[in-house]
């Protein structure tokens, strides 16, 4: 600790700090425009100049070590006059039509021009204008704007890793631009529109539609990824007109990814649906909420009556909430159904009943970030958990060796030290040559079954080198991703990156689908586990996601479900519900697929309109409130859920609000135990594979993401930055 | 007493070619360095006594910046020579590259010697196609003379010495920012601290000196630091190459002792032209203050000396200008260079130097305003030490010392419309 004062406030520093980290510490406000905790110091812009005892110039405040006994004055006569001389530099170049500027209202040149700006200008040359950029679909430029404060073009090369803009020629003539490519790819490039400090660069899709002081702020959680990233959505007029990250330094820190970023676009998509509907004869129409629960009732009624309760089936979407969830096999448990299922992209089931009480990334996001080797196998961490992928950047940056096992060979933003791309049946045949490695290199007694797994199995060079990291690493993560769970041999993925994460001390850890898979196992929205025993098995599982289609139920629950794309194989998933005489679509929209085949709508809030639950990678409950009323007739579905239980005489649906619901829950499921652990069994290697495996379009994981226009048209929707191998 | 360090080969036949440079006893400091295996401490001691002051502009005494580097410290070093030269006025280091580029080949080989260095780098400004090539050719001769290269002449010390060419800012002659383009990048100078000695190229401890200042360095060797320090005057030691401009009868380098009067100088070059009267002197290159002729004529020609006549002796670069001159164009000529050479990443200098090269271009050009003058004192005072690099200050301080010495004449342009000069 070291010892300064400011402004006469004597207080302890942490050592190597600068002074403006030290003044915010103990909420002494100096002015900046360039310098952002998150990014590198440029010291460019000057306006934190400050007035430093014995320095005979005034020092930047983000570019000034502490030192013990400096003294400090940060509004001094030369403080202040040094503030104010670069305030007018500011603005002499900038447009001073702040009623016209979309950032009008929180722009921190304007905020800061009332304290350190003068009344009119002494300057009568011409003012500079520059030409705006077409960035994209997300960005809005004006580069009149731009203060030249470089923090975008930092983000660019510190935290996104793409170098897409740059400064561009020298002094005045200095322009923002994109050099390579003109459209901005990053997965988190939204952020620079936060990180922007003047109104060069804006939100494409909400531009011009709101100002900040008519807006209301209320926070919540992005419901698009595992990672569970805080945000705040700002509301007007009972409409979200965007969403910004909420600052959680041991989860999304100040960013969030443009997919939690944009897809709220999709809330006010066309085709939401808004009222509850039943088809008869073919034809939908819409009905009260009381004859549509009705209809449901009959249906579901009868359905059972005629083929028996386990020729229902119910599939959710790994994106809706816990209480929903919950309530749900709540509910078709109830009527004596087991066939729930939210693993819609999932092949292999098979040894569902060794798996952990959740997919569990084995650690906390922060301790991620300190990994110094990772192992990625199947994962596009990058573009599916872009806030995840950040970190295992940043360790990178940090000297992490970073390696990748995939069938895709993933546009990555950061360095990898190995890299083994194969086709989908060589997987297993890459991870057995690692393991192989491991167990030559460290001598050490092969778990059980082991060495005549791998007896046939061959080891290149790129194995060793693998397993050489992964040993001598002290923190090493070992992820399985989304590709990985879709694989036709995933149970043996797993358990070989279990095996190799055992042998080299790493941490598993599995990456998994939606914005609550984790809240899915929990709640029991699997077939095989309920909540009571949500790490033990039910003796008689009902059926996974695939078999409910492979042997057709008669009826069927979609919750949140679009069936041509939450499922491996539409064909046959859309087939057996058309088949099925009687569907049951809880959704937020009225897709033409999902009109073909339900019987009846139930529309249910989205996570904007509802209170709810998502659980996270890391086993974090992050509860949020419903933001916006529900959309005409839509209604959370924990309400719906409540009142359909009560309609087929259930137990135990009084519920008065979802808090209730999540909190029996909990009472339910005790202590979680927060470990990937469990006994050894040793794989077998499957041999020939000929599936392929489809992978989950970036912005294509959820109903709502899927009709945000703007995320649809940026070059990772458009597919031009995965090659397939 | 001329011409003896620097320009020690410049009389000579071929002053170039290493025989002749060896002839008057060129590379034999190395040499006995090599074989002595002199400690750098002793070096340095004799480049303190020697009172060799950085000859790039700022003046920093260079046995100092030298023992600034770690010592005792594992890992990669770099000595790197700033031959960009790129201020209006100066154009010395050219000639040491074009007349004796062994003296900076030795130079820099006992330099990294001495700070622990076994690369090295000359960044040569991008328009010095000549001196580059003399260089490159001097380098080639150096390697095959054995004097460059692996374990030299048997004495298990390496040093490689590599040549860059700019590319045509300015900026890259500010010692960070030269760091910051020999790595690839765009040249914009770092922020200080770390300095090169902890944080230089490629991160790593880097001294950066000028290319007269290396060059001195065998001499002083070979001479001694008294010797050395006696040809100048005391704190300011040694000779200093001139490069005298302008309206003089014989512009052109002229290396004479450390605190020559300017009156000397003045006749060496020849004196102003044929029936025109010393009217001012810019001392040391285009970004030091300007100084009236009944200043320049009582002063001498050091950095001591110039600093109490309220300017600075820079990189000795000396514009003379007479009585045909007008004051706002020339000012407007030097605010233009800074205005287009600002690198552009601070704000003070991005907007400020913009700002006053186009009020002072508006009064050469008759539309002044009476507010003005104030004004632009102002804001030259509101760059000046505000700013990342110096290029900031070097803009401000030509405004404020103009306006200072001959405010009537930019006042006449305000009220006239016209120039005092030639009316
Ligand atoms: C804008 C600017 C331009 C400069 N240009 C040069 C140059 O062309 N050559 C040079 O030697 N030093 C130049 N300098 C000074 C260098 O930054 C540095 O001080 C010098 O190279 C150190 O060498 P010395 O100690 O031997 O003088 C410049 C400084 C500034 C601020
Ligand atoms: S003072 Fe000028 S040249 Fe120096 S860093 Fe700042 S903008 Fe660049
Ligand atoms: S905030 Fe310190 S210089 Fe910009």
């Amino acid at each position: 600790m070291i010892n300064i004062e400011i402004d006469g406030l004597k207080i302890e520093a942490q050592d190597g700090a600068m002074l403006i980290e030290a003044a915010d510490e103990v909420g002494i406000s100096i002015p900046r425009f360039c310098y952002h905790k998150k990014l590198s110091v440029a010291a460019n812009c000057r306006m934190c100049l400050v007035d430093v005892e014995k320095a005979a110039k005034p020092l930047p405040a983000c570019a000034t070590p502490v030192t013990e006994g400096m003294k400090v004055f940060t509004q001094s006569q030369k403080a202040i006059s040094a503030q104010k001389g670069v305030m007018e530099f500011l603005l002499i170049n900038h447009p001073l039509d702040c009623p016209i500027c979309d950032q009008g209202g929180e722009c921190d040149l304007q905020d800061l021009a009332v304290g350190y700006g003068g009344g009119e200008t002494r300057y009568s040359e011409n003012k500079r204008v520059v030409k705006n950029k077409n960035i994209g679909s997300l960005i809005a430029t004006d580069m009149t704007r731009c203060i030249h404060c470089t923090r975008c073009v930092r983000f660019g090369e510190e935290i996104a890793g793409v170098r897409e803009l740059g400064a561009i020629g020298r002094g005045e003539h200095m322009e923002i631009g994109t050099y390579v490519a003109s459209t901005i790819s990053s997965e988190l490039s939204g952020n620079m529109i936060d990180l922007c400090p003047v109104g060069a660069l804006t939100s494409k899709p909400f531009r011009y539609s709101a100002r900040n002081w008519e807006m209301q702020r209320h926070p919540s959680i992005a419901g698009h990824d595992c990672v569970g990233s805080n945000i705040d959505l700002d509301v007007r007029d009972n409409n979200i007109m965007r969403v910004v990250p909420r600052e959680n330094e041991e989860i999304n820190e100040t960013w969030i990814s443009d997919r939690d970023r944009f897809s709220y676009e999709g809330l006010n998509s066309k085709d939401r649906l808004t009222a509850p509907m039943i088809k008869q004869s073919g034809e939908w129409q819409r009905v009260s909420w009381d004859t549509a629960l009705a209809f449901a009732l009959n249906g579901v009624k009868e359905l059972v009556g005629r083929h028996g309760a386990e020729h229902l089936g119910t599939l959710v979407s790994p994106s809706a909430t816990l209480e929903e969830m919950y309530l749900l096999q709540k509910l078709v448990r109830g009527l004596g159904s087991s066939n729930i299922d939210h693993r819609v992209r999932q092949l292999d089931f098979s040894d569902q009943n060794r798996a952990p009480a959740f997919p569990y990334l084995g650690q906390s996001i922060e301790s991620l970030g300190q990994s110094d080797a990772v192992l990625l196998v199947g994962a596009n961490i990058t573009k599916d958990q872009p806030i995840l992928g950040h970190r295992v950047r940043q360790a990178a940056l940090f000297g992490a060796k970073v390696m990748c096992v995939n069938s895709v060979d993933y546009k990555v933003n950061m360095p990898l030290a190995e890299k083994l791309i194969t086709d989908v049946a060589g997987m297993e045949a890459a991870l057995a040559g690692i393991l192989k490695a491991l167990l030559n290199m460290n001598k050490i007694a092969a778990p059980s079954g082991i060495d005549q797994l791998l007896h046939s199995v061959s080891i290149s060079a790129t194995h060793e080198k693998m397993a050489a990291n992964l040993s001598k690493a002290s923190h090493g993560s070992v992820l399985l991703g989304l590709s990985a769970a879709s694989h036709p041999a995933y149970s043996t993925l797993y358990a070989l990156a279990e095996c190799i994460a055992e042998l080299s001390g790493a941490k598993l850890g599995s990456l998994s689908l939606g914005a609550n898979s984790a809240g899915a196992w929990l709640s029991g929205a699997v077939p095989h586990r309920t909540a009571d025993s949500a790490s033990s098995n039910q003796t008689s599982a009902g059926l996974n996601a695939i078999q409910m289609f492979t042997a057709p139920r008669k009826g069927y629950f979609l919750f949140g479900i679009e069936p041509e794309f939450d499922s491996v194989d539409p064909v046959v998933t859309t087939q057996s519900l058309k088949d099925a005489e009687f569907v049951v679509a809880f959704s937020s929209y009225a897709s033409t697929v999902l009109s073909d085949v339900a019987n009846v709508f139930l529309p249910i809030s989205p996570y904007t309109e509802t209170s709810g639950t998502f659980v996270n990678v890391e086993g974090r409950w992050q509860s949020f409130k419903g933001v916006v009323s529900p959309q005409e007739d839509t209604r959370p579905a924990w309400k719906i859920l409540r009142v359909l239980g009560n309609l087929f005489e259930l137990k135990g649906f009084d519920y008065m609000s979802s808090i209730e619901v999540r909190d029996e829950l909990k009472k339910c499921l005790g202590d979680i135990k927060l470990s990937n652990k469990r006994a050894w069994l040793c794989p077998e290697l499957s041999g020939n594979i000929s599936e392929q495996i489809v992978e989950i379009p970036i912005y294509g994981a959820d109903a709502i993401t899927r009709r945000a226009v703007s995320l649809s048209i940026t070059p990772d929707a458009t597919g031009h930055t995965i090659v397939m191998n | 007493m001329a011409n003896e360090i620097c320009f020690r080969t410049l009389n000579h036949k071929e002053p170039w070619a290493l025989s002749t440079y060896q002839s008057l006893g060129g590379y034999e400091q190395w040499k006995r360095i090599l074989k002595k295996k002199t400690p750098p401490q002793e070096i340095i001691n004799e480049l303190k006594e020697s009172a060799l002051r950085g000859r790039g502009g700022a003046g920093f005494p260079t046995g100092l910046k030298w023992s600034f580097m770690p010592r005792n410290v594992e890992g990669q070093k770099y000595i790197v020579c700033n031959s960009d030269e790129g201020e209006p006025g100066t154009f010395k280091d050219r000639d040491i590259l074009r007349y004796n580029p062994h003296a900076l080949i030795e130079g820099m080989a006992i330099a990294g010697y001495t700070i622990g260095a076994n690369v090295g780098y000359n960044y040569i400004r991008g328009e010095f196609r000549e001196p580059y090539t003399r260089f490159e050719n001097a380098l080639k001769e150096a390697r095959a003379a054995g004097l460059l290269g692996k374990n030299i002449l048997g004495s298990g010390v390496d040093f490689e010495l590599h040549s860059q060419l700019g590319a045509g800012a300015y900026i890259c002659g500010e010692e960070t920012a030269l760091l910051e383009s020999l790595e690839g990048k765009k040249g914009q100078p770092r922020f200080k601290p770390p300095f090169p000695a902890s944080y230089g190229l490629y991160g790593k401890p880097t001294t950066i000196n000028n290319t007269e200042t290396l060059a001195s360095v065998p001499m002083i060797l070979e001479k001694g630091g008294k010797w050395f320090h006696e040809l100048g005057k005391p704190n300011n030691g040694g000779t200093k190459l001139f490069s005298v401009s302008g309206h003089v009868q014989k512009p052109g380098n002229y290396e004479v002792g450390m605190g020559t009067p300017f009156s000397e100088l003045l006749k060496l070059a020849g004196g102003v032209r044929e029936g025109r009267r010393l009217k001012a002197v810019i001392p040391g290159g285009s970004s030091t203050p300007i100084l009236p002729a009944d200043v320049m004529m009582d002063v001498t020609m050091d950095y001591d000396a110039l600093s109490k006549a309220g300017s600075m002796l820079g990189a000795g670069s000396v514009i003379v200008m007479d009585d045909s001159t007008c004051m706002v164009k020339a000012l407007a000529r030097i605010a233009h260079f800074y205005f287009e050479e600002s690198c552009g990443q601070c704000t003070p200098c991005r907007e400020g130097t913009g700002w006053l090269s186009r009020v002072i271009h508006r009064i050469e050009h008759g539309e002044g305003k009476s507010t003005d003058l104030d004004m632009l004192v102002d804001v030259s005072k509101r760059i000046e030490g505000r700013t990342i690099c110096a290029l900031g200050d070097a803009a401000a301080m030509p405004v404020v010392s103009f306006i200072k010495h001959f405010r009537d004449e930019f006042q006449y342009h305000i009220d006239h419309k016209r120039c005092m000069v030639s009316a």
